[in-house]
């Protein structure tokens, strides 16, 4: 049995990564081919099926939600499709995440209630809006809004986060038809029939006192008009682009070729297939509903043939889901190093290696299946950045556990792979990671230089911390470090500081010439580059730290560790401080597990610093008497 | 025998270990290490200070200083003060530091040439940015499309400029005299010019309020003549924000040769902006309307909108003079550097992603920015070429990038562009210096890893049987 299971529980977790390949099957609603049709929002080109997911992690934090009544778990597409055709019901559906205890209570929400299936965290729209302190979470929402971005409080955040998600779902349901109607067909039949008549009606409304404007609400036309102009609302760049191009016009949204119509043409033919498919939704019939959808798919096969392969491989990477079974795996993997150091099993440590590189090809083949998808180097954005620094990491883990196979380095690069998928999860929330490049960013030899060689740097200096903090942790807590490890230690920490300054340095002085391509200047002391600057110095500092002997082993773990803190602080930290010219990357929120995560740094600087005598290692060394 | 006494010095000399002795604590590591982090101190106080003091006043007080101090902005903590070396001081100690270590230790080996060459390019790194912050010069040239331009204009320094009136424009003598010079109270006497003046009052930052005509028959005019008499400019504090700039003015005192005063006059550098002449009109409307919705505002643009225009055309006209029947007109503008070329605005490009630029800033994800210009050199002829972002054009020793971009105010169809200038003589140092750097430093740990792969390593086996007591290794 031990034989096998260094292969058996890897291909355990194999079967189950290549389960979730398998495509849906759907049963009533054709959803996974409704997540297939091509859309254009914020001048991407993709599924439906990402604007629901990126949509709906905005506002519930996962790509599906669990419906305590039906019992089962919904995903983004089904959502989304009820949030466009049948808004009553969806109104009901309890997706706005609300963690403020304070929030809650100024809009009268009910609290956990298990016997009525309410959690305390989850509300719908219809309970939020219900309430009768909607005036009051307009107040305070111009109220935090107007508020420095430094100076506000947590329950500011949480306030601004409500108001974007229902201003964000409320573009959701005005995506494809005027909210919450049922029959759109009829009403667009009738209006392509009266547009001319309505045109002229409307034009005399607005010039009309308003006791007359009021009369001719009473016209259907008008009405029809008014419809789509309050569809069209006024944060539009929240609504994608549904209506593929036709006649000679580009990508729109449904109001706005509604509105360019009312000149008198005849109605665009994806708006009428949009139409049909959303009426039957309405009324719940599955086979008018996927007859619509089978003609338009063929609709978009011929006119956008393009459009439709390349939604069909970003639907098939929204379902691998490659960083989420990585995340899984490299958990798995760290477990099991663990297990081998406390019991020194070497099976232990083959099925962590096993699982290790299981991780890291998916890991692998979800970063390659997005370069491929976007047509860019690895990290355009820091998403990626976090998905490019675990995948580092995880591979000078491998290489040092190919050396001295002490599953410290498996330890180390598992536990760095799931940390960096967790941040990179966490960035997701705040939506699509795949969103198009700005002028000054839109350069791949740049990107695939300067920003790689540069993400390399802080991942081989994350690697030489850790590796750092396993000699403290394992030294000062357990009696398992011996000096043969710790010098092994001494030795990867060395190796991997000179890797981080090689790269960190080439990587920081390319981005300064890059910076002498787009700016003019070489060197602008912008605070991304003075964090960069910060990791070279550091990483030199340790060298020559250790070359003039200032520091030995123990010296250089310390030093080390406060390595995570130099390229934790480059890496989010600047981004924090909300200016200069790299401030694209803003996140909010994260500020508080920066600071976490700095404490704990320095709290272990600080136990590495405690003599010898203190530690469960080293006891009785001669070296532990001299210090 | 008078020397006698010199012969200890004499030894000294010839000592083979004088320089490494007089070289001895210039040369340590420990002063490295210490140089090393200070420089990290120094750029992450550089760094927080950015978020009050802004870009500018961080980078020069922190990087091009010899000594600076940091406190924290929040007014419980302004006690806590944190002296810091500057980026001058720091630089030259880390040159000097590397200089001295060489020469001292200098014994070339295989082994060590990977150190030797990445410490020549952070030498050369050093020196190059040292360079560039001695020579190097931004400026900036902005023009809508048609336009030609020969200069480029200085966004810090303004100069004040005397023309005299030609219809010849060759004929026409131009004299500038840089701000650096315009100091309140300095006589100026130039033999080019029929008359000399005084400056009476120089504002670095300035404010004009307008005077109604009725008010002006209370008041007293600031000057006697020109645009003094419709406004008042009064001295304001300079600004060291990034997105703010300061505006100066200047009350001059013109006399004839012989010293009899011919009046006084108010020059200003308010029409130096194009976004500041949107900004006062509308703040003019505003203050004459007492609008305060942007429907309100909109009804007083149309009705006041031709007034506030004649009132800016005033602030922006030059000032003139009439000596010996020939007129001169001064005014004060930003410094202007003249090129032996000139370059056209032929056409700008810019492009956003579709269906983004419709959001409530309406600013949209920027996509492209690209100017087409003509450069014409009167010896080297004319070419066409396009400049965007990541690509600018490299001509004459300067460089030009893309760096705004436009509507014109008056006629919405035409587009605008600037380029920001760049003369840096040294800029090809950090390429430089990074090849050899990383060179090195691959020369280096390639030798280190070449050693380490061919040792025997520690396997998990010996690593778990090892008892700790074997250990010889001395800790710290």
């Amino acid at each position: 049995m031990k034989r096998f299971l260094p292969l058996l529980i890897p291909a355990l977790f194999a079967v189950w990564f290549f389960k979730d390949l398998a495509p849906a099957t759907d049963r009533g609603f054709a959803y996974s081919r409704l997540g297939k049709v091509p859309i254009l929002f914020k001048g991407r080109h993709q599924p439906l099926d990402s604007f629901a997911r990126n949509s709906l992690v905005q506002i519930y934090e996962r790509y599906a939600f669990y419906d305590a009544t039906e019992k089962r778990s919904i995903p983004a597409i089904e959502w989304l499709a009820e949030a466009m055709f049948k808004t009553e019901a969806s109104r009901d559906r309890r997706v706005f995440r609300i963690d403020h205890p304070d929030l809650i209570s100024m809009l009268q929400l009910p609290m956990k209630d298990d016997a009525r299936g309410f959690d305390g965290k989850h509300y719908s729209f219809n309970q939020i809006l219900g309430g009768t302190n909607i005036n009051t979470l307009q107040e305070q929402s111009s109220r935090a809004a107007a508020r420095a971005e430094a100076q506000r409080d947590t329950f500011d955040q949480a306030v601004l986060r409500l108001g974007n998600a229902l201003m964000l779902y409320n573009a959701l349901l005005n995506t494809a038809r005027p909210a919450g109607m049922t029959q759109l067909v009829p009403e667009l039949n009738a209006f392509q029939q009266a547009v001319p008549r309505g045109t002229n009606a409307y034009d005399a409304a607005r010039a009309k006192s308003s006791d007359e404007k009021a009369d001719l609400q009473q016209d259907p036309v008008v009405r029809s008009v008014a419809r789509f102009l309050y569809q069209r609302g006024d944060r539009s760049d929240k609504v994608p682009l549904i209506l593929p191009p036709e006649g000679g016009a580009a990508w729109a949204r449904f109001a706005d070729r509604m509105l360019e119509f009312v000149g008198g043409n005849t109605l665009p033919q994806a708006a009428i297939y949009w139409a049909r498919m959303g009426d039957a939704y309405a009324a719940g019939d599955t086979g008018l509903f996927n007859a619509a959808l089978i003609e338009y798919e063929r609709y978009c096969v011929t006119q956008l043939p393009k459009d439709v392969t390349k939604a069909e491989r970003e639907t098939f990477f929204n379902r691998m889901a490659p960083f989420y079974h990585a995340l899984v795996i490299y958990i798995a993997a760290f477990l099991a190093a663990l297990f081998f150091w406390f019991r020194f099993s070497e099976t232990a440590r083959q099925i962590s290696t096993n699982l290790t590189v299981l991780a890291l090809v998916i890991h692998m083949v979800g970063l390659v299946f997005r370069m491929w998808l976007e047509g860019r180097p690895p990290v355009t954005n820091l998403y990626s950045s976090a998905i490019f620094i675990g995948w580092g990491s995880v591979v000078l883990g491998l290489v040092l556990e190919r050396f001295w196979r002490n599953a410290i380095g498996l330890a180390v690069g598992s536990m760095l792979g799931f940390v960096t998928l967790i941040i990179a999860h966490n960035l997701a929330l705040e939506g699509d990671t795949m969103e198009m490049l700005r002028a000054v960013l839109d350069t791949n030899f740049w990107l695939a230089t300067h920003v790689v060689i540069v993400t390399l740097g802080y991942a081989s200096t994350y690697v030489a911390g850790f590796l750092a903090i396993v000699y403290v942790v394992r030294g000062f807590f357990t009696g398992g470090l011996d000096s043969a490890t710790a010098r092994a230690l001494t030795r990867m920490v060395y190796g991997i500081v000179c890797f981080a300054t090689l790269f960190s340095f080439v990587g920081t002085v390319l981005g300064g010439i890059w910076a002498d391509q787009s700016w003019g200047r070489f060197w602008g002391w912008d605070p991304k580059e003075n964090g960069a600057l910060i990791i070279v110095l550091w990483n030199a500092l340790i060298l020559h730290a250790r070359w003039g002997g200032l520091v030995k082993e123990r010296g250089l773990m310390n030093l080390a560790i406060a390595g995570n803190v130099v390229t934790s602080w480059s890496w989010f930290g600047v981004n924090m401080l909300g200016i200069g010219l790299h401030s694209y990357g803003f996140m909010n929120g994260a500020f508080q597990v920066l600071a976490a995560f700095v404490g704990s740094q320095v709290l272990l600087i600080g136990l590495g610093s405690l003599p010898f005598k203190h530690w469960k290692s080293f006891k009785g060394t001669p070296a532990a008497a001299q210090s | 025998m008078e020397f006698a006494g010199l012969r200890p010095v004499v030894r000294l000399f010839r000592s083979p270990h004088f320089v490494k002795r007089l070289l001895a604590p210039l040369t340590s590591l420990r002063l490295t290490v210490t140089l090393l982090a200070l420089g990290i101190a120094v750029v992450f106080f550089g760094t927080l200070a950015q978020t009050e003091d802004g870009l500018y006043v961080a980078q020069s007080r922190y990087f091009r200083s010899w000594f600076s101090t940091w406190s924290p902005h929040t007014p419980s903590l302004k006690w806590i003060i944190i002296p810091l070396p500057g980026g001058y001081l720091l630089g030259t100690a880390l040159l000097v530091n590397l200089i001295a270590a060489h020469i001292a230790r200098f014994k070339f080996s295989w082994k060590k040439s990977g150190i030797l060459i990445s410490h020549l390019g952070i030498i050369v790194l050093l020196v190059g940015q040292l360079a560039t912050d001695m020579f190097a010069r931004e400026s900036r040239m902005s023009f809508a499309e048609g336009e030609w331009r020969n200069y480029s204009e200085d966004f810090q320094e303004t100069e004040l400029v005397f023309l005299s009136d030609t219809s010849d424009a060759a004929m026409q003598s131009v004299v500038a005299i840089p701000e650096s010079l315009l100091k309140t109270g300095e006589n100026f006497v130039l033999p080019v010019l029929p008359f000399t003046f005084k400056v009476r009052q120089w504002m670095p930052n300035s404010d004009p309020v307008f005077v109604p005509p009725m008010m002006a028959q209370t008041n007293a005019p600031q000057t006697s003549h020109g645009i003094g008499r419709v406004f008042t400019f009064t001295e304001v504090p300079v600004t060291r924000k990034m997105d703010d700039k300061n505006v100066p003015s200047a009350l001059l005192e013109i006399a004839s040769t012989n010293g009899t005063s011919l009046g006084t006059w108010a020059v200003s550098d308010w029409a130096g902006e194009p976004s500041l002449k949107f900004g006062a009109q509308r703040y003019w409307v505003r203050s004459f309307s007492g609008a305060t919705s942007t429907g309100q505002m909109e009804e007083a643009m149309q009705q006041y909108f031709p007034m506030t225009r004649s009132i800016y055309s005033k602030l922006i006209e030059p000032q003139s003079i009439t000596v010996d029947g020939r007129k001169y007109s001064f005014l004060l503008r930003p410094r202007r550097y003249y090129q032996p070329f000139s370059v056209q605005l032929l056409k700008t490009t810019h492009e956003v992603y579709a269906g983004t630029a419709d959001g409530p800033g309406g600013e949209g994800i920027p996509k492209n920015f690209q100017s087409r210009v003509l450069v014409d050199h009167p010896t080297k002829g004319r070419r066409e070429v396009d400049i965007y972002m990541n690509n600018p054009l490299r001509y004459e020793g300067l460089t030009f990038f893309q760096y705004q971009m436009g509507r014109d105010e008056v006629a919405a169809s035409r587009g605008t562009s600037t380029f920001q200038v760049v003369k840096n003589p040294s800029w090809l140092t950090p390429y430089l210096g990074c090849v050899l750097v990383s060179l090195g430093l691959l020369v280096q740990f390639g030798i280190h890893l070449g050693a380490f792969l061919s040792k025997p390593r520690n396997a998990a086996a010996s690593a778990a049987a090892a008892p700790a007591s074997t250990s010889s290794t001395s800790r710290r």
